[in-house]
Protein backbone atom coordinates (compact mmCIF):
# COMPACT_ATOMS: atom_id res chain seq x y z
CA UNK A 1 0.00 0.00 0.00
CA UNK A 2 1.41 3.38 -0.91
CA UNK A 3 2.36 5.79 1.86
CA UNK A 4 -0.15 8.36 0.66
CA UNK A 5 -3.03 5.93 0.58
CA UNK A 6 -2.29 4.64 4.07
CA UNK A 7 -1.99 8.22 5.33
CA UNK A 8 -5.51 8.86 4.05
CA UNK A 9 -6.82 5.79 5.83
CA UNK A 10 -5.12 6.91 9.05
CA UNK A 11 -6.89 10.24 8.65
CA UNK A 12 -10.20 8.39 8.27
CA UNK A 13 -9.64 6.50 11.48
CA UNK A 14 -8.69 9.75 13.21
CA UNK A 15 -12.01 11.24 12.13
CA UNK A 16 -13.86 8.14 13.33
CA UNK A 17 -12.25 8.60 16.75
CA UNK A 18 -13.53 12.17 16.87
CA UNK A 19 -17.02 10.86 16.07
CA UNK A 20 -16.63 8.27 18.83
CA UNK A 21 -16.20 11.05 21.40
CA UNK A 22 -18.90 13.14 19.77
CA UNK A 23 -21.36 10.29 20.23
CA UNK A 24 -20.98 10.55 23.99
CA UNK A 25 -22.85 13.86 24.03
CA UNK A 26 -26.01 11.88 24.76
CA UNK A 27 -26.71 8.30 25.85
CA UNK A 28 -28.79 7.68 22.70
CA UNK A 29 -25.92 8.32 20.30
CA UNK A 30 -23.21 6.88 22.52
CA UNK A 31 -23.43 3.28 21.38
CA UNK A 32 -23.11 4.35 17.77
CA UNK A 33 -20.10 6.42 18.82
CA UNK A 34 -18.45 3.42 20.37
CA UNK A 35 -18.99 1.53 17.13
CA UNK A 36 -17.24 4.34 15.20
CA UNK A 37 -14.32 4.01 17.58
CA UNK A 38 -14.05 0.27 16.97
CA UNK A 39 -14.27 0.82 13.23
CA UNK A 40 -11.51 3.43 13.36
CA UNK A 41 -9.30 1.01 15.27
CA UNK A 42 -9.92 -1.83 12.82
CA UNK A 43 -9.03 0.45 9.89
CA UNK A 44 -5.83 1.69 11.56
CA UNK A 45 -4.63 -1.84 12.39
CA UNK A 46 -5.49 -3.26 8.94
CA UNK A 47 -3.76 -0.41 7.15
CA UNK A 48 -0.65 -0.88 9.26
CA UNK A 49 -0.41 -4.56 8.32
CA UNK A 50 -0.90 -3.76 4.62
CA UNK A 51 1.56 -0.90 4.53
CA UNK A 52 4.36 -2.80 6.25
CA UNK A 53 3.69 -5.67 3.88
CA UNK A 54 6.38 -7.83 5.46
CA UNK A 55 4.36 -10.93 6.22
CA UNK A 56 7.15 -13.46 6.12
CA UNK A 57 8.96 -13.20 9.40
CA UNK A 58 7.27 -11.89 12.49
CA UNK A 59 3.64 -12.06 11.39
CA UNK A 60 2.72 -15.18 13.31
CA UNK A 61 4.14 -13.74 16.53
CA UNK A 62 2.43 -10.41 15.97
CA UNK A 63 -0.91 -12.20 15.59
CA UNK A 64 -0.33 -14.41 18.63
CA UNK A 65 0.52 -11.46 20.86
CA UNK A 66 -2.44 -9.53 19.47
CA UNK A 67 -4.77 -12.42 20.20
CA UNK A 68 -3.42 -13.05 23.70
CA UNK A 69 -3.73 -9.37 24.62
CA UNK A 70 -7.20 -9.20 23.12
CA UNK A 71 -8.42 -12.23 25.07
CA UNK A 72 -7.04 -10.87 28.34
CA UNK A 73 -8.68 -7.49 27.65
CA UNK A 74 -12.03 -9.03 26.75
CA UNK A 75 -11.94 -11.24 29.84
CA UNK A 76 -11.25 -8.25 32.10
CA UNK A 77 -13.98 -6.19 30.42
CA UNK A 78 -16.64 -8.82 31.12
CA UNK A 79 -15.54 -9.68 34.65
CA UNK A 80 -14.83 -6.27 36.16
CA UNK A 81 -17.45 -5.03 38.64
CA UNK A 82 -18.62 -1.47 38.00
CA UNK A 83 -17.43 -0.35 41.42
CA UNK A 84 -13.88 -1.15 40.30
CA UNK A 85 -13.95 1.07 37.19
CA UNK A 86 -11.47 3.60 38.63
CA UNK A 87 -8.88 0.89 39.26
CA UNK A 88 -9.49 -0.56 35.82
CA UNK A 89 -9.02 2.78 34.09
CA UNK A 90 -5.87 3.51 36.10
CA UNK A 91 -4.54 0.08 35.17
CA UNK A 92 -5.34 0.64 31.50
CA UNK A 93 -3.55 4.00 31.55
CA UNK A 94 -0.43 2.31 32.80
CA UNK A 95 -0.56 -0.07 29.83
CA UNK A 96 -0.81 2.80 27.33
CA UNK A 97 2.19 4.41 29.03
CA UNK A 98 4.24 1.25 29.00
CA UNK A 99 3.50 0.46 25.37
CA UNK A 100 4.51 4.03 24.45
CA UNK A 101 7.85 3.40 26.20
CA UNK A 102 8.30 0.05 24.41
CA UNK A 103 7.52 1.52 21.00
CA UNK A 104 9.92 4.41 21.61
CA UNK A 105 12.74 2.07 22.66
CA UNK A 106 12.00 -0.17 19.73
CA UNK A 107 12.19 2.78 17.34
CA UNK A 108 15.41 3.92 18.98
CA UNK A 109 17.06 0.52 18.55
CA UNK A 110 15.78 -0.13 15.03
CA UNK A 111 15.17 3.27 13.40
CA UNK A 112 15.36 1.85 9.87
CA UNK A 113 12.08 0.00 10.35
CA UNK A 114 10.39 3.32 11.10
CA UNK A 115 12.18 5.35 8.40
CA UNK A 116 13.96 7.48 10.97
CA UNK A 117 17.56 7.09 9.90
CA UNK A 118 20.07 4.56 11.16
CA UNK A 119 21.24 3.71 14.72
CA UNK A 120 23.56 6.44 15.94
CA UNK A 121 22.34 8.80 13.23
CA UNK A 122 18.66 9.21 13.98
CA UNK A 123 17.03 12.37 12.64
CA UNK A 124 17.14 15.11 15.25
CA UNK A 125 13.41 15.88 15.18
CA UNK A 126 12.56 12.17 15.53
CA UNK A 127 14.93 11.84 18.44
CA UNK A 128 13.28 14.72 20.29
CA UNK A 129 9.79 13.33 19.60
CA UNK A 130 10.92 9.90 20.70
CA UNK A 131 12.30 11.23 23.98
CA UNK A 132 9.08 13.12 24.69
CA UNK A 133 6.98 10.04 23.92
CA UNK A 134 9.16 7.79 26.06
CA UNK A 135 9.39 10.24 28.98
CA UNK A 136 5.66 11.01 29.13
CA UNK A 137 4.88 7.32 28.63
CA UNK A 138 7.13 6.34 31.51
CA UNK A 139 5.60 9.00 33.79
CA UNK A 140 2.12 7.77 32.85
CA UNK A 141 3.11 4.19 33.57
CA UNK A 142 4.60 4.59 37.03
CA UNK A 143 2.05 7.25 38.03
CA UNK A 144 -0.85 5.01 37.04
CA UNK A 145 0.62 2.06 38.90
CA UNK A 146 0.69 4.12 42.10
CA UNK A 147 -2.85 5.38 41.45
CA UNK A 148 -3.97 1.80 40.87
CA UNK A 149 -2.37 0.59 44.12
CA UNK A 150 -3.95 3.44 46.07
CA UNK A 151 -7.41 2.84 44.60
CA UNK A 152 -7.17 -0.91 45.15
CA UNK A 153 -6.25 -0.24 48.78
CA UNK A 154 -2.98 -2.15 48.45
CA UNK A 155 -1.23 1.12 49.18
CA UNK A 156 -2.53 3.51 51.82
CA UNK A 157 -4.61 6.36 50.44
CA UNK A 158 -3.00 8.87 52.75
CA UNK A 159 -0.53 11.22 51.11
CA UNK A 160 3.15 10.42 51.48
CA UNK A 161 5.17 13.60 51.84
CA UNK A 162 8.74 14.29 52.80
CA UNK A 163 10.96 17.31 53.08
CA UNK A 164 12.38 18.66 49.86
CA UNK A 165 9.86 16.76 47.76
CA UNK A 166 9.04 19.62 45.42
CA UNK A 167 12.69 20.50 45.12
CA UNK A 168 13.53 16.91 44.16
CA UNK A 169 10.74 16.83 41.56
CA UNK A 170 11.88 20.10 40.05
CA UNK A 171 15.45 18.83 39.94
CA UNK A 172 14.36 15.63 38.18
CA UNK A 173 12.30 17.59 35.64
CA UNK A 174 15.31 19.75 34.83
CA UNK A 175 17.49 16.67 34.54
CA UNK A 176 15.05 15.31 31.93
CA UNK A 177 15.61 18.40 29.79
CA UNK A 178 19.38 18.13 30.21
CA UNK A 179 19.32 14.43 29.36
CA UNK A 180 17.24 15.06 26.23
CA UNK A 181 19.76 17.68 25.15
CA UNK A 182 22.69 15.33 25.77
CA UNK A 183 20.89 12.53 23.96
CA UNK A 184 20.28 14.69 20.90
CA UNK A 185 23.80 16.00 20.72
CA UNK A 186 25.60 12.70 21.33
CA UNK A 187 23.07 10.07 20.07
CA UNK A 188 24.39 7.89 22.89
CA UNK A 189 21.92 5.27 24.04
CA UNK A 190 23.05 5.61 27.66
CA UNK A 191 21.32 8.96 27.94
CA UNK A 192 18.16 7.42 26.52
CA UNK A 193 18.08 4.73 29.23
CA UNK A 194 18.75 7.23 32.02
CA UNK A 195 16.05 9.50 30.60
CA UNK A 196 13.49 6.69 30.78
CA UNK A 197 14.60 5.66 34.28
CA UNK A 198 14.31 9.23 35.59
CA UNK A 199 10.84 9.54 34.01
CA UNK A 200 9.67 6.39 35.79
CA UNK A 201 10.89 7.90 39.03
CA UNK A 202 9.08 11.19 38.42
CA UNK A 203 5.77 9.45 37.76
CA UNK A 204 6.17 7.62 41.04
CA UNK A 205 7.12 10.72 43.04
CA UNK A 206 4.38 12.80 41.43
CA UNK A 207 1.52 10.58 42.62
CA UNK A 208 2.60 9.39 46.09
CA UNK A 209 1.93 12.76 47.80
CA UNK A 210 -1.63 12.92 46.44
CA UNK A 211 -4.29 11.71 48.87
CA UNK A 212 -7.12 9.26 48.21
CA UNK A 213 -9.77 11.99 48.07
CA UNK A 214 -8.03 13.53 45.07
CA UNK A 215 -8.00 10.34 43.03
CA UNK A 216 -10.64 11.60 40.55
CA UNK A 217 -8.23 14.38 39.58
CA UNK A 218 -5.29 12.01 39.38
CA UNK A 219 -7.07 9.55 37.11
CA UNK A 220 -8.17 12.33 34.78
CA UNK A 221 -4.68 13.78 34.77
CA UNK A 222 -3.11 10.43 33.90
CA UNK A 223 -5.74 10.06 31.18
CA UNK A 224 -4.41 13.29 29.75
CA UNK A 225 -0.78 12.17 30.04
CA UNK A 226 -1.49 8.92 28.22
CA UNK A 227 -2.84 11.03 25.36
CA UNK A 228 0.24 13.25 25.20
CA UNK A 229 2.45 10.16 25.23
CA UNK A 230 0.52 8.74 22.29
CA UNK A 231 0.83 12.04 20.44
CA UNK A 232 4.60 12.07 21.02
CA UNK A 233 4.89 8.62 19.49
CA UNK A 234 2.55 9.75 16.71
CA UNK A 235 5.01 12.47 15.74
CA UNK A 236 7.86 9.95 15.77
CA UNK A 237 5.97 7.56 13.51
CA UNK A 238 4.58 10.42 11.40
CA UNK A 239 1.17 8.86 11.90
CA UNK A 240 -1.89 11.11 11.64
CA UNK A 241 -4.29 8.76 13.44
CA UNK A 242 -1.98 8.67 16.45
CA UNK A 243 -1.44 12.44 16.47
CA UNK A 244 -5.18 13.18 16.28
CA UNK A 245 -6.01 10.61 18.95
CA UNK A 246 -3.25 11.80 21.23
CA UNK A 247 -4.50 15.38 21.03
CA UNK A 248 -8.12 14.30 21.65
CA UNK A 249 -7.27 12.17 24.65
CA UNK A 250 -4.86 14.75 25.99
CA UNK A 251 -7.43 17.53 25.96
CA UNK A 252 -10.18 15.21 27.20
CA UNK A 253 -8.17 14.28 30.29
CA UNK A 254 -7.24 17.91 30.89
CA UNK A 255 -10.89 19.01 30.78
CA UNK A 256 -11.94 16.24 33.16
CA UNK A 257 -9.18 17.22 35.60
CA UNK A 258 -10.41 20.79 35.42
CA UNK A 259 -14.02 19.75 36.11
CA UNK A 260 -12.92 17.60 39.05
CA UNK A 261 -10.80 20.39 40.52
CA UNK A 262 -13.70 22.80 40.21
CA UNK A 263 -15.99 20.28 41.90
CA UNK A 264 -13.67 20.40 44.90
CA UNK A 265 -12.89 24.11 44.63
CA UNK A 266 -9.18 23.40 44.47
CA UNK A 267 -6.63 24.64 42.03
CA UNK A 268 -4.89 22.13 39.85
CA UNK A 269 -1.54 23.05 41.36
CA UNK A 270 -2.87 22.56 44.84
CA UNK A 271 -3.81 18.99 43.96
CA UNK A 272 -0.57 18.23 42.16
CA UNK A 273 1.57 19.52 44.99
CA UNK A 274 -0.36 17.13 47.18
CA UNK A 275 -0.69 16.74 50.91
CA UNK A 276 -4.48 17.20 51.08
CA UNK A 277 -5.76 15.30 54.10
CA UNK A 278 -2.61 15.91 56.10
CA UNK A 279 -3.75 19.44 56.97
CA UNK A 280 -7.27 18.23 57.65
CA UNK A 281 -6.50 16.18 60.74
CA UNK A 282 -5.58 19.21 62.82
CA UNK A 283 -8.77 20.97 61.77
CA UNK A 284 -11.07 18.13 62.73
CA UNK A 285 -9.56 17.17 66.07
CA UNK A 286 -10.23 20.60 67.55
CA UNK A 287 -13.96 20.01 67.33
CA UNK A 288 -14.64 16.97 69.43
CA UNK A 289 -17.39 17.97 71.89
CA UNK A 290 -20.53 15.85 71.84
CA UNK A 291 -23.46 17.53 70.16
CA UNK A 292 -27.01 16.24 70.15
CA UNK A 293 -28.21 14.43 67.05
CA UNK A 294 -31.61 13.03 66.23
CA UNK A 295 -31.49 9.45 65.18
CA UNK A 296 -34.28 7.27 63.92
CA UNK A 297 -35.03 3.85 62.50
CA UNK A 298 -36.42 2.48 59.27
CA UNK A 299 -40.03 2.98 60.36
CA UNK A 300 -39.51 6.69 61.00
CA UNK A 301 -37.83 7.07 57.65
CA UNK A 302 -40.58 5.17 55.85
CA UNK A 303 -43.22 7.33 57.55
CA UNK A 304 -41.52 10.54 56.48
CA UNK A 305 -41.13 9.40 52.89
CA UNK A 306 -44.66 8.02 52.61
CA UNK A 307 -46.03 11.44 53.49
CA UNK A 308 -43.75 13.29 51.12
CA UNK A 309 -44.68 14.31 47.63
CA UNK A 310 -41.14 14.65 46.33
CA UNK A 311 -37.93 12.93 47.40
CA UNK A 312 -34.39 13.66 46.24
CA UNK A 313 -31.82 10.91 46.61
CA UNK A 314 -28.19 11.96 47.18
CA UNK A 315 -25.96 8.94 46.58
CA UNK A 316 -22.25 8.81 47.30
CA UNK A 317 -19.41 6.36 47.11
CA UNK A 318 -20.50 4.79 50.42
CA UNK A 319 -23.60 3.49 48.64
CA UNK A 320 -21.41 1.64 46.16
CA UNK A 321 -19.20 0.24 48.91
CA UNK A 322 -22.29 -1.13 50.69
CA UNK A 323 -23.60 -2.46 47.32
CA UNK A 324 -26.87 -0.72 48.13
CA UNK A 325 -27.72 0.57 44.65
CA UNK A 326 -30.14 -2.25 43.80
CA UNK A 327 -31.86 -2.06 47.19
CA UNK A 328 -32.09 1.69 46.69
CA UNK A 329 -33.79 1.31 43.32
CA UNK A 330 -36.32 -1.10 44.81
CA UNK A 331 -37.10 1.45 47.50
CA UNK A 332 -37.54 4.13 44.84
CA UNK A 333 -39.84 1.84 42.82
CA UNK A 334 -42.05 1.44 45.87
CA UNK A 335 -42.09 5.19 46.42
CA UNK A 336 -43.05 5.79 42.82
CA UNK A 337 -45.96 3.37 43.16
CA UNK A 338 -47.23 5.69 45.88
CA UNK A 339 -47.09 8.60 43.43
CA UNK A 340 -44.08 10.20 45.04
CA UNK A 341 -41.76 12.05 42.70
CA UNK A 342 -38.18 10.79 43.02
CA UNK A 343 -35.04 12.22 41.50
CA UNK A 344 -31.33 11.68 42.07
CA UNK A 345 -28.77 14.43 42.69
CA UNK A 346 -25.15 13.75 41.82
CA UNK A 347 -22.20 15.86 42.86
CA UNK A 348 -19.37 16.17 40.31
CA UNK A 349 -16.91 14.42 42.61
CA UNK A 350 -19.24 11.73 43.96
CA UNK A 351 -17.50 8.42 43.49
CA UNK A 352 -13.86 7.85 42.71
CA UNK A 353 -13.77 9.02 39.11
CA UNK A 354 -15.72 11.41 36.86
CA UNK A 355 -19.22 10.09 36.22
CA UNK A 356 -18.69 7.03 38.39
CA UNK A 357 -21.95 7.37 40.31
CA UNK A 358 -23.96 7.64 37.09
CA UNK A 359 -22.61 4.31 35.91
CA UNK A 360 -23.39 2.65 39.23
CA UNK A 361 -26.97 3.93 39.13
CA UNK A 362 -27.36 2.92 35.50
CA UNK A 363 -26.20 -0.56 36.46
CA UNK A 364 -29.01 -0.70 39.02
CA UNK A 365 -31.48 0.14 36.21
CA UNK A 366 -32.05 3.71 37.29
CA UNK A 367 -33.21 5.61 34.16
CA UNK A 368 -30.65 8.26 33.29
CA UNK A 369 -33.28 10.98 32.87
CA UNK A 370 -34.08 10.78 36.60
CA UNK A 371 -30.46 11.54 37.48
CA UNK A 372 -29.40 15.18 37.67
CA UNK A 373 -26.14 17.05 38.06
CA UNK A 374 -25.52 19.57 40.83
CA UNK A 375 -26.35 22.73 38.85
CA UNK A 376 -29.51 21.22 37.41
CA UNK A 377 -31.05 20.16 40.69
CA UNK A 378 -29.63 22.36 43.42
CA UNK A 379 -32.59 24.78 43.36
CA UNK A 380 -35.08 21.94 43.76
CA UNK A 381 -34.00 21.06 47.30
CA UNK A 382 -35.92 24.01 48.72
CA UNK A 383 -39.15 22.62 47.24
CA UNK A 384 -38.55 18.97 48.07
CA UNK A 385 -39.96 17.26 51.13
CA UNK A 386 -37.27 14.71 51.85
CA UNK A 387 -33.61 14.44 50.94
CA UNK A 388 -32.29 10.91 51.30
CA UNK A 389 -28.51 11.03 51.68
CA UNK A 390 -26.96 7.62 51.25
CA UNK A 391 -23.21 7.09 51.36
CA UNK A 392 -22.44 10.74 50.64
CA UNK A 393 -21.08 13.13 53.22
CA UNK A 394 -18.66 15.93 52.41
CA UNK A 395 -20.58 16.97 49.30
CA UNK A 396 -23.58 17.90 51.48
CA UNK A 397 -21.67 19.77 54.17
CA UNK A 398 -23.10 23.28 54.58
CA UNK A 399 -19.81 24.34 56.16
CA UNK A 400 -18.53 24.75 52.62
CA UNK A 401 -20.88 27.73 52.32
CA UNK A 402 -20.79 29.14 55.84
CA UNK A 403 -17.47 28.42 57.52
CA UNK A 404 -14.44 30.14 55.97
CA UNK A 405 -12.23 28.12 58.35
CA UNK A 406 -13.36 24.84 56.87
CA UNK A 407 -10.90 23.15 54.51
CA UNK A 408 -13.69 22.57 52.03
CA UNK A 409 -14.91 26.19 52.17
CA UNK A 410 -15.97 27.35 48.72
CA UNK A 411 -16.51 23.87 47.35
CA UNK A 412 -19.84 23.60 45.51
CA UNK A 413 -22.17 21.47 47.66
CA UNK A 414 -25.70 20.13 47.32
CA UNK A 415 -28.13 22.32 49.30
CA UNK A 416 -29.56 19.33 51.10
CA UNK A 417 -30.34 21.26 54.31
CA UNK A 418 -32.97 23.31 52.46
CA UNK A 419 -35.26 20.29 52.27
CA UNK A 420 -38.10 20.01 54.77
CA UNK A 421 -36.43 16.97 56.25
CA UNK A 422 -33.16 15.20 55.65
CA UNK A 423 -32.61 11.47 56.09
CA UNK A 424 -28.95 10.68 56.46
CA UNK A 425 -27.95 7.02 56.18
CA UNK A 426 -24.57 6.49 57.77
CA UNK A 427 -22.89 3.91 59.90
CA UNK A 428 -21.64 6.33 62.55
CA UNK A 429 -20.92 9.99 63.11
CA UNK A 430 -17.36 9.57 61.90
CA UNK A 431 -16.15 12.22 59.47
CA UNK A 432 -16.07 11.60 55.74
CA UNK A 433 -13.29 11.24 53.23
CA UNK A 434 -12.03 14.79 53.69
CA UNK A 435 -11.78 14.10 57.42
CA UNK A 436 -14.10 16.88 58.61
CA UNK A 437 -17.25 17.03 60.66
CA UNK A 438 -20.55 17.61 58.85
CA UNK A 439 -22.77 20.40 60.23
CA UNK A 440 -25.76 18.70 58.67
CA UNK A 441 -25.77 15.92 61.31
CA UNK A 442 -26.80 18.38 64.03
CA UNK A 443 -29.54 20.27 62.20
CA UNK A 444 -33.08 20.11 63.55
CA UNK A 445 -34.55 18.78 60.35
CA UNK A 446 -31.97 16.00 60.03
CA UNK A 447 -32.78 12.46 61.05
CA UNK A 448 -29.74 10.21 61.24
CA UNK A 449 -30.26 6.59 60.27
CA UNK A 450 -27.34 4.68 61.74
CA UNK A 451 -27.03 1.43 59.83
CA UNK A 452 -25.47 -0.28 56.89
CA UNK A 453 -26.77 1.47 53.78
CA UNK A 454 -28.04 -1.68 52.10
CA UNK A 455 -29.77 -3.08 55.18
CA UNK A 456 -31.38 0.25 56.04
CA UNK A 457 -32.72 0.72 52.51
CA UNK A 458 -34.21 -2.77 52.52
CA UNK A 459 -35.82 -2.17 55.92
CA UNK A 460 -37.35 1.09 54.73
CA UNK A 461 -38.82 -0.66 51.69
CA UNK A 462 -40.44 -3.23 53.98
CA UNK A 463 -42.02 -0.45 56.03
CA UNK A 464 -43.37 1.54 53.11
CA UNK B 1 11.37 27.39 0.42
CA UNK B 2 9.50 24.19 1.07
CA UNK B 3 7.55 23.69 4.26
CA UNK B 4 8.83 20.96 6.52
CA UNK B 5 6.22 18.11 6.81
CA UNK B 6 6.63 18.45 10.56
CA UNK B 7 4.74 21.74 10.38
CA UNK B 8 1.79 19.97 8.78
CA UNK B 9 1.75 17.37 11.54
CA UNK B 10 2.00 20.12 14.12
CA UNK B 11 -0.98 21.85 12.51
CA UNK B 12 -3.01 18.63 12.68
CA UNK B 13 -2.00 18.25 16.31
CA UNK B 14 -2.96 21.77 17.36
CA UNK B 15 -6.27 21.69 15.49
CA UNK B 16 -7.09 18.30 17.02
CA UNK B 17 -6.54 19.74 20.49
CA UNK B 18 -9.19 22.34 19.70
CA UNK B 19 -11.55 19.73 18.29
CA UNK B 20 -10.99 17.67 21.41
CA UNK B 21 -11.67 20.68 23.60
CA UNK B 22 -15.06 21.43 22.04
CA UNK B 23 -16.13 17.82 21.59
CA UNK B 24 -15.29 16.85 25.17
CA UNK B 25 -17.10 19.84 26.67
CA UNK B 26 -20.24 18.67 24.92
CA UNK B 27 -20.00 15.22 26.49
CA UNK B 28 -22.76 14.89 29.07
CA UNK B 29 -21.34 14.58 32.61
CA UNK B 30 -23.22 11.35 33.21
CA UNK B 31 -21.08 9.72 30.52
CA UNK B 32 -17.71 10.84 31.86
CA UNK B 33 -16.73 7.34 32.96
CA UNK B 34 -17.41 5.81 29.52
CA UNK B 35 -15.54 8.80 28.07
CA UNK B 36 -12.46 7.82 30.05
CA UNK B 37 -12.65 4.17 29.06
CA UNK B 38 -13.18 4.96 25.39
CA UNK B 39 -10.34 7.50 25.27
CA UNK B 40 -8.26 4.77 26.83
CA UNK B 41 -9.17 2.40 24.06
CA UNK B 42 -8.52 4.84 21.24
CA UNK B 43 -5.19 6.04 22.63
CA UNK B 44 -4.09 2.42 22.22
CA UNK B 45 -3.98 3.07 18.49
CA UNK B 46 -0.32 3.27 19.51
CA UNK B 47 -0.50 -0.41 18.53
CA UNK B 48 0.32 0.67 14.96
CA UNK B 49 3.83 1.53 16.15
CA UNK B 50 4.06 -1.78 17.96
CA UNK B 51 3.01 -3.70 14.85
CA UNK B 52 5.64 -1.93 12.74
CA UNK B 53 8.24 -2.81 15.36
CA UNK B 54 7.05 -6.40 15.55
CA UNK B 55 7.00 -6.97 11.79
CA UNK B 56 10.40 -5.37 11.21
CA UNK B 57 13.53 -7.42 10.83
CA UNK B 58 14.81 -10.18 8.64
CA UNK B 59 13.78 -13.81 8.42
CA UNK B 60 16.93 -15.02 10.16
CA UNK B 61 16.50 -12.95 13.25
CA UNK B 62 13.08 -11.93 14.40
CA UNK B 63 13.95 -11.92 18.07
CA UNK B 64 15.97 -8.74 18.37
CA UNK B 65 15.20 -6.63 21.42
CA UNK B 66 13.39 -4.21 19.13
CA UNK B 67 11.08 -6.98 17.87
CA UNK B 68 10.41 -8.42 21.29
CA UNK B 69 9.49 -5.01 22.69
CA UNK B 70 7.18 -4.62 19.71
CA UNK B 71 5.47 -7.93 20.50
CA UNK B 72 5.04 -6.98 24.15
CA UNK B 73 3.66 -3.56 23.23
CA UNK B 74 1.18 -5.26 20.88
CA UNK B 75 -0.16 -7.35 23.76
CA UNK B 76 -0.38 -4.40 26.14
CA UNK B 77 -2.17 -2.23 23.58
CA UNK B 78 -4.47 -5.10 22.61
CA UNK B 79 -5.54 -5.55 26.24
CA UNK B 80 -6.46 -1.88 26.22
CA UNK B 81 -8.24 -1.91 22.88
CA UNK B 82 -10.42 -4.95 23.55
CA UNK B 83 -10.83 -4.18 27.24
CA UNK B 84 -11.53 -0.50 26.67
CA UNK B 85 -14.09 -0.83 23.89
CA UNK B 86 -15.87 -3.80 25.45
CA UNK B 87 -16.16 -2.29 28.90
CA UNK B 88 -17.44 0.94 27.34
CA UNK B 89 -20.04 -1.01 25.43
CA UNK B 90 -21.02 -2.85 28.60
CA UNK B 91 -21.48 0.44 30.43
CA UNK B 92 -23.38 2.18 27.65
CA UNK B 93 -25.83 -0.71 27.42
CA UNK B 94 -26.89 0.01 30.99
CA UNK B 95 -28.00 3.58 30.31
CA UNK B 96 -31.73 3.38 29.82
CA UNK B 97 -34.45 5.95 29.55
CA UNK B 98 -37.53 6.00 31.72
CA UNK B 99 -40.22 3.65 30.47
CA UNK B 100 -43.06 5.53 28.83
CA UNK B 101 -45.87 3.45 30.38
CA UNK B 102 -45.73 5.16 33.73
Amino acid sequence: MSANLSAIFYLVSGVLFILALRGLSSPETSRQGNFFGILGMVIAITVTFLSVGNFSSGLIYVLIFLLVGGLIGAFIAYKIPMTAMPELVAGFHSLVGLSAVFVAISAFLNPEAFNLGSPGAIKLASLIEMSIGAAVGAITFSGSIIAFLKLQGIMSGSPITFKGQHFLNALLLISILVLSYLLCSSQSSNFFWILIAVSFLIGFLLIIPIGGADMPVVISMLNSYSGWAAAGIGFTLENTALIITGALVGSSGAILSYIMCKGMNRSFFNVILGGFGATEQSASTGNKEQRPVKSGNAEDAAFLMKNASSVIIVPGYGMAVAQAQHALREMVDTLKKNDIKVTYAIHPVAGRMPGHMNVLLAEANVPYDEVFELEEINNDFANADVAFVIGANDVTNPAAKTDPQSPIYGMPVLDVEKCKSVLFVKRSLSPGYAGIDNELFYKDNTLMLFADAKKMTEDITKNL
Amino acid sequence: MEIDPFIFRLSIFILSIFIGYYVVWSVTPSLHTPLMSVTNAISSVIIVGAIIAGLAGSKDNIFTISNILGFLAISLAAINIFGGFLVTQRMLKMYKKKKKDK
